[in-house]
């Protein structure tokens, strides 16, 4: 390593490069650029002199010690490996509750829940803006009998579950509670993840009900009642992958993540929290794209970007504050319509790199998920695939084994130095919340995007089987066909569950959330209770709503 | 006759449904100004009335639509309807998003839908297909 590289004798490598390259000549074929995914130029070699800065012990470290950029886990996955968690949820609560026993027995170790529009929105079924939506992109969840459905004969004090939903979060995760509590285990042995990532909507996902404000608070009732009661539950993953999705490039996702959570900490403090009661909670989601190297090294500069604001910005003392863990998903905006089975071989060199970075859990796409929700067979290749790299590989059995290549860590550095101007820029606006109303981080995210379709366009990227290598095949795979009698089923249910339960108790229920949101009282002890009456997603939310308010975005292009 | 005084093609690109998917209706919009047309973009989690009175409203030569949540079988025939009773069943609607081919030929066969564009057309393509519907 550059580190015990004696000055003199980064003199005579620089010397031997100069010769080398004279020797060598120009030899690149004309018309071909070398530039990552993200559009950053990438160099031929690297050398000693790439990271003649860098000392091992303060940037680098050992595993599960500070600064982490080698891994969180001291012994990472000899311990125990990452969890195979598979995203999934389609049709209604019935259907769902077989899928995820399917993937249990298959060997899956977790479960990732996808909501359909209309819950992650925080309508009812049965609502106007409903139609035509429930149970088509993920499983429909009005009410806390839906998610004893949903959970029915799966053991939720012995998994872990992660949710992905952000608006109405505390909603969702009341429910969850309330299911594990009819099902015997106490709060305190649950365990999972809501994504409860409010920030990373405004800036890219969308899926937002209520202004930046009081979603805040939300969340920061969450800290406090999950620090309390649920010590085991990660009470935010914040979310790169979505950023990077709508088009962002690899330092981006990186910065505008961890900008999103110094904002989540600083909510906290602001809150009067210790900033170590809630810290160790807070977990990561990062997309897992096409450039192998980009990838990891993102991952690396994450975990020490995070370690050193963490104890030397806020004052961190725990050492669980300064970790950085984090789940990742393989990229789908890295998937082609055009021949869906090389989207496994996609998929793999995606999931590759995010257990060389060092990922606690991972979701692998399905080869059909660019064209439909994935067949069973689909979801199984994608589960095998992460399979045979951790049985069959031998990729999990060095801890970050690419460290020390002069490569990996100059683009390590140079992408935490990215990162760093990014934050600049973003408390030169006047921080997070003031950037997304004036559209910067969706600016920059939608210049990155239309950036990347135009090189497309010029076959300057190329996707292999699209732009290159076409052959024009017609489809030959099976996809996933929602019935749409499950819009029917599911509203009749809804209806027929409003009639039975005792109203009186739900309006009393809604009327002492609203007070309480109308004050400064936590609020999750009152949607719990709605909850339990059996109040239903959509009336909590706009019971809630009526308080709150509701968002809306200046939309530019 | 002076093809700088040619009113520019105006285009109307639109987010039904509840999805916040909108990466690709951002890039075609974009696409579509460089190409010298004009273009309305709605913005996320539009109704199929509030689709069609933007429609009517800005005057538009074409309404695109994208969706990506899978609904594409109830909002596009529910904005045709609302249009033709706009007077404004001529005006090409296109539709871009996750559409399998079956429901695509269904929404063309049934006349609701003129164009399907799914992931990995050229915006080249949605350019000259608007260009020629307009000339």
């Amino acid at each position: 390593m550059a580190a015990y590289e004696k000055p003199d004798s980064l003199k005579k490598i620089k010397e031997a490069e100069n010769r080398w390259r004279k020797e060598q000549g120009e030899t690149v074929e004309a018309g071909r650029s070398f530039l990552t995914v993200s559009g950053a130029p990438v160099k031929d070699l690297c050398t000693p002199l790439d990271v003649a800065g860098l000392d091992y012990l303060r940037d680098l470290g050992f595993p599960g010690q500070y600064p982490y950029t080698r891994g969180v886990q001291g012994d990472m996955y000899r311990g125990r490996l990452w969890t195979m968690r598979q995203f999934s949820g389609f049709g209604d609560a019935f259907d769902s509750n077989r899928r995820y026993r399917y993937l249990l027995e298959q060997g899956q170790t977790g479960l990732s829940v996808a909501f359909d529009m209309p819950t992650i929105m925080g309508y009812d079924s049965d609502h106007c803006r409903s139609l035509g939506e429930v149970g088509r992109c993920g499983v429909a969840v009005d009410s806390l009998e839906d998610m004893e459905v949903l959970f029915a004969g799966i053991p939720v004090g012995r998994i872990t579950t992660s949710m992905t939903i952000n608006g109405p979060a505390a909603v969702i995760w009341c429910m969850y509670l309330a299911n594990a509590e009819k099902q015997g285990v106490p709060l305190d042995r649950v365990g999972g993840t809501i994504q409860n990532d409010i920030l990373k909507e405004y800036i890219a996902q969308k899926s937002w009900i209520f202004p930046p404000e009081p979603s805040l608070r939300l969340i920061t009732d969450i800290f406090a009642f999950a620090s309390r009661f649920v010590p085991r539950w990660n009470t935010v993953s914040i979310s790169g992958y979505h950023i990077r999705e709508a088009g962002s490039t690899a330092v981006q996702e990186l910065a505008f993540t961890l900008a999103d959570g110094f904002a989540y900490v600083e909510a906290g403090i602001k809150a009067g929290l210790e900033v170590d009661d809630f810290a160790p909670r807070l977990s990561f989601f990062f997309n897992a794209h096409l450039d192998f190297f980009e990838e990891i090294c993102k991952y690396r500069a994450a975990r020490r970007i995070w370690a050193r604001r963490m104890k030397e910005r806020y004052g961190a003392k725990d050492p669980r504050s300064w970790m950085l863990r984090f789940h990742t998903q393989t990229a789908g905006c890295s998937l082609t319509a055009q021949e869906p089975e090389n989207n496994i071989v996609r998929t793999t060199l995606e999931a590759l790199a995010a257990v060389l970075g060092g990922t606690q859990s991972l979701h692998t796409n399905s080869m059909d998920e660019v064209l439909a929700l994935p067949t069973e067979k689909a979801a199984k290749i994608a589960l095998r695939t992460q399979q045979i790299l951790a049985f069959e590989s031998g990729a999990a059995n060095t801890i970050d084994p690419l460290a020390g290549s002069y490569f990996v860590e100059a683009l390590t550095n140079e992408m935490e130095v990215a990162a760093e101007e990014y934050f600049r820029r973003i408390e030169a606006l006047g921080g997070v919340l003031a950037a997304i109303e004036r559209g910067f981080f969706q600016q920059e995210i939608a210049d990155a995007a239309y950036a990347y379709q135009q090189a497309v366009e010029k076959g300057e990227r190329v996707a292999v089987g699209v732009n290159r290598f076409a052959s024009g095949e017609p489809l030959s795979i099976e996809l996933l066909r929602i019935d749409p009698a499950v819009e029917r089923k599911q509203v009749e249910r809804l209806r027929e569950l409003k009639s039975r339960r005792d109203g009186v108790s739900v309006g009393n229920c809604l009327q002492r959330l609203k007070s309480a949101a109308a004050g400064t009282e936590n609020v999750i002890p009152y949607i719990l209770e709605a909850v339990k009456a059996y109040a239903t997603e959509g009336e909590i939310v706009a019971a809630l709503k009526e308080v709150f308010g509701e968002y809306r975005e200046q939309p530019l292009f | 006759m002076d093809m700088s005084s040619k009113r520019k093609i105006r285009v109307l690109v639109a987010k039904p449904g509840l999805d916040g998917h909108d990466r690709g209706a951002k890039v075609v919009a974009r696409a579509l100004r460089d190409a010298g047309m004009e273009v309305i973009y709605t913005g996320l989690h539009q109704t199929p009335e509030q689709v069609a009175e933007a429609a009517l409203q800005e005057d538009v030569d074409v309404v695109g639509l994208s969706i990506l949540s899978g609904a594409h079988m109830t909002l596009v025939p529910r904005i045709k309807e609302l249009l033709n009773e706009r007077q404004l069943g001529a005006v090409p609607l296109l539709v871009g998003g996750i559409i399998p081919e079956e429901d695509a030929l269904a929404l063309k066969q049934s006349g609701c839908a003129d164009r399907v564009f799914t992931p990995g057309d050229p915006l080249e393509s949605i350019v000259s297909y608007i260009r020629d519907r307009c000339i």
